[in-house]
């Protein structure tokens, strides 16, 4: 009754080619907007229920956001180029620690030149989007192998990359500023003047990357770009035949990928844990990332933001309910529940639906669609 | 005639180190091969197989039971534990996912690796469990050749050793045995060896419980090295740039891989470590592996990669 696009007409090619041509999903969209970006500061502000403290907007919302934007360049080499990738977490932290060098100044000695490279401290906003361009180069780089092996091996190759930066930020003193435990301490976070500080910042900050990031993503995938990595993920030498470059479409989604990682990691950094250690972007946060895409559906940027939601809250949630419950269990006991629980539900999920709650809810909209009629 | 008998004394660490590695990529040899699953959940196999062998074995120790027969026992113990599993994930997890793609299947594995850890962890505990099947101390060759001679670790020749009488036995199986026979024919082409009358189901089950009873080989050795404890199950990351350099599909390779990962490893670290900070262990296998992938995609050993349109 609701759902039902009858009588909407496209008269021309922009309606045609919109991102959202139902009514009612630019509705539903427009209100989750509205409340992202209205409801949530002003509730907050006013600490209203659910946020008397600061506890949802902290430890769920901002570390969401943060990891949407993750899963979302994520999904865009994976679910959308279709190259399995179990290095992004280190994508992540070259974002951050690019971004970290860059916004402390850089100072590259080069004393067999006689001269240094000195590049001074640079405001947060541009070191962000700088960490991220690093990231995408680092990127290009190890996107390199994928021109000539795929499928697991690939996911090998970019676990070289993993391994490399972890040990390169923990091991090589020049990327931390010599700081003696080797954990760093981000910036002042300060746009045009603008500082941000409290919580509800902190989210506004992130909320306005997410989104103009995931639309930026969005109209990519969509256009001839994304159709090429699409051609490529289906069938690579079918799409090498028809005149798509494989090299160009490969290295251009490793390149996009890693950089929407790359400032992911640098706001993760920067504005939600603000000091780390490399151990922040460990193989563990790469394989979350692949969890969230795949569980969230490969190929749909709105899966990857339901499958940030699911594992993250996932764990939170199973952390509660023993406490709620007053269950008299030993927090060891606990957490091999929550790795049981989580595993079992992961398996569940791939096996009930592998392709993940992104065709849950395609499901449902064709549902929605004939409802309340069967046919 | 100290640096060669440095280098020497590295190299052959190194070596033995890297067969350790080849028994855990044995397993995930065996599971690519049969079923083109690849199977993060390698490491905690190894887990769970060493607390149930360690577990056992010190509770029947402590009922008095002579020292052998509760080897034997706790031994019987843990592959009945590994079959348990087999049949559990053959039942469970694989044989709903069947004709999914690779990366579901890899993820699914993960799940597993999960859930492994947990229960695992659950039942039988969650500390550090000294293992002591295999003499531990060390050895010193050709004093005569070299001052000091060369160290080698005891454990390190039962690991070499061991992996040897694994490798040949399963060579055996796979060459003599007729479930051994149909393995490969599944291998090869699931659906021929399905319309030929092969019961895929069980001939997985059976995979999956080889790869389990390598598992506990594995981790009799490991256990002894490191003590039964969680960071057992990071073996399975270190398996991966094995499995890559020996190539997916071979069991020779794994055994290869190991070896050259395992000196090349230590020698890097002895040799390159000291000059760009230490630590690179960490990573040079997977670099290793990486050059190796770009060089020759299948691996030294493993089956050229064909695609069909």
């Amino acid at each position: 009754m609701l759902y039902r696009e009858a009588g909407q007409f496209k008269t021309n090619y922009a309606e045609d080619m919109a991102i959202f041509p139902i009514r009612q999903d630019r509705i539903a969209l427009a209100i989750l907007l509205g409340i992202a970006f209205i409801g949530v500061p002003l509730l907050a502000s006013f600490r209203i229920w659910p946020f008397r403290t600061d506890y949802l907007l902290w430890a769920i919302l901002l570390p969401f956001l943060i990891l949407a934007l993750a899963a979302v360049g994520t999904n865009i080499l994976v679910g959308y180029c279709g190259q399995i990738s179990l290095g992004s977490g280190a994508f992540m932290a070259i974002g951050a620690y690019s971004a970290y060098k860059l916004a402390t100044g850089v100072h590259i000695p080069l004393a067999w030149l006689g001269f240094a490279i000195a590049i001074p401290p640079l405001p947060v906003l541009a070191s962000i989007l700088l960490g991220g361009l690093m990231a995408a180069c680092a990127g290009i780089l190890f996107g390199i192998p994928s021109l000539r092996i795929k499928g697991l091996y690939l996911a090998v190759a970019t676990l070289a990359a993993q391994f490399f930066f972890d040990w390169a930020f923990l091991r090589l003193p020049w990327f931390t500023n010599y700081a003696p435990s080797g954990s760093v301490n981000a910036p002042e976070l300060d746009f045009f003047g603008m500082i941000v500080r409290t919580p509800v910042e902190r989210y506004l900050l992130c909320l306005l990357f997410v989104t103009v990031m995931a639309v930026l993503a969005k109209n990519l995938v969509r256009g001839n770009l994304g159709r090429q990595w699409m051609a490529i993920r289906d069938m690579d030498i079918a799409a090498e035949l028809i005149g798509i470059r494989p090299l160009y479409a490969k290295l251009t989604a490793f390149a996009v990928s890693s950089f929407i990682i790359g400032v992911a990691g640098a706001l993760w950094a920067f504005v939600y844990l603000g000091s780390w250690e490399p151990l922040a972007f460990s193989i563990d946060r790469s394989l979350e990332l692949l969890f969230m895409v795949i569980i969230g559906g490969l190929g749909s940027i709105m899966g990857s933001f339901i499958g940030a939601a699911f594992i993250l809250i996932m764990p939170i949630m199973l952390n509660v309910i023993p406490a709620e419950l007053g269950l008299p269990l030993s927090t060891q006991t606990i957490t091999h529940l929550q790795f049981i629980i989580f595993g079992s539900l992961i398996c569940y999920l791939l096996i009930k639906e592998p392709h993940g709650f992104a065709r849950l809810i395609s499901i449902g909209k064709e549902k929605l669609r004939l409802w309340p009629f069967p046919y | 005639m100290i640096a060669l008998g440095q280098f020497l004394e590295v190299l052959i660490g190194g070596l033995m180190s890297g067969v350790l590695y080849s028994l855990v990529a044995l397993g995930f040899v065996l599971i690519f091969k049969a079923s083109g699953v690849f199977n993060y959940a390698q490491g905690a196999m190894v887990l769970l197989a060493g607390l149930a062998l360690v577990r056992a074995l010190d509770l029947l120790v402590a009922n008095g039971l002579p020292l052998w027969v509760a080897v034997v026992l706790a031994i019987g113990f843990a592959a009945v534990i590994m079959a348990a599993t087999a049949w559990l994930i053959e039942r469970l997890v694989i044989g709903p996912l069947v004709n999914q793609d690779a990366l579901t299947l890899f993820m699914s594995t993960i799940g597993v690796t999960f859930v492994i850890e947990g229960a695992a962890e659950m039942i039988f505990g969650s500390d550090v469990y000294p293992l002591r099947l295999f003499p531990t101390d060390a050895w010193f060759l050709f004093e005569g050749l070299f001052p000091g001679g060369i160290l080698v670790n005891k454990l390190d020749v039962w690991g070499a050793l061991i992996a040897g009488v694994l490798v040949a036995g399963l060579a055996v199986f796979f060459q003599r045995t007729k479930t051994g026979r149909a393995l490969r024919a599944v291998a090869d082409d699931h659906l021929a060896a399905h319309s030929i009358g092969i019961p895929i189901s069980w001939i997985w089950f059976v995979v999956w419980l080889v790869a389990g009873l390598v598992a506990l080989v594995a981790a009799t050795v490991w256990g002894t090295k490191l003590g039964v404890q969680f960071s057992i199950t990071f073996l399975a990351l270190k398996a991966l740039p094995v499995l890559i350099i020996g190539g997916l599909t071979s069991i020779p390779g794994a055994i290869v891989g190991g070896l050259i990962v395992g000196a090349g490893e230590k020698l890097a670290e002895v040799y390159l470590g000291p000059s760009i900070g230490g630590g690179i262990e960490y990573w040079f296998a997977y670099v290793l592996a990486l050059a190796v992938l770009l060089l020759r995609p299948q691996g030294l050993f493993g089956e050229r990669i064909i695609e069909r349109i």
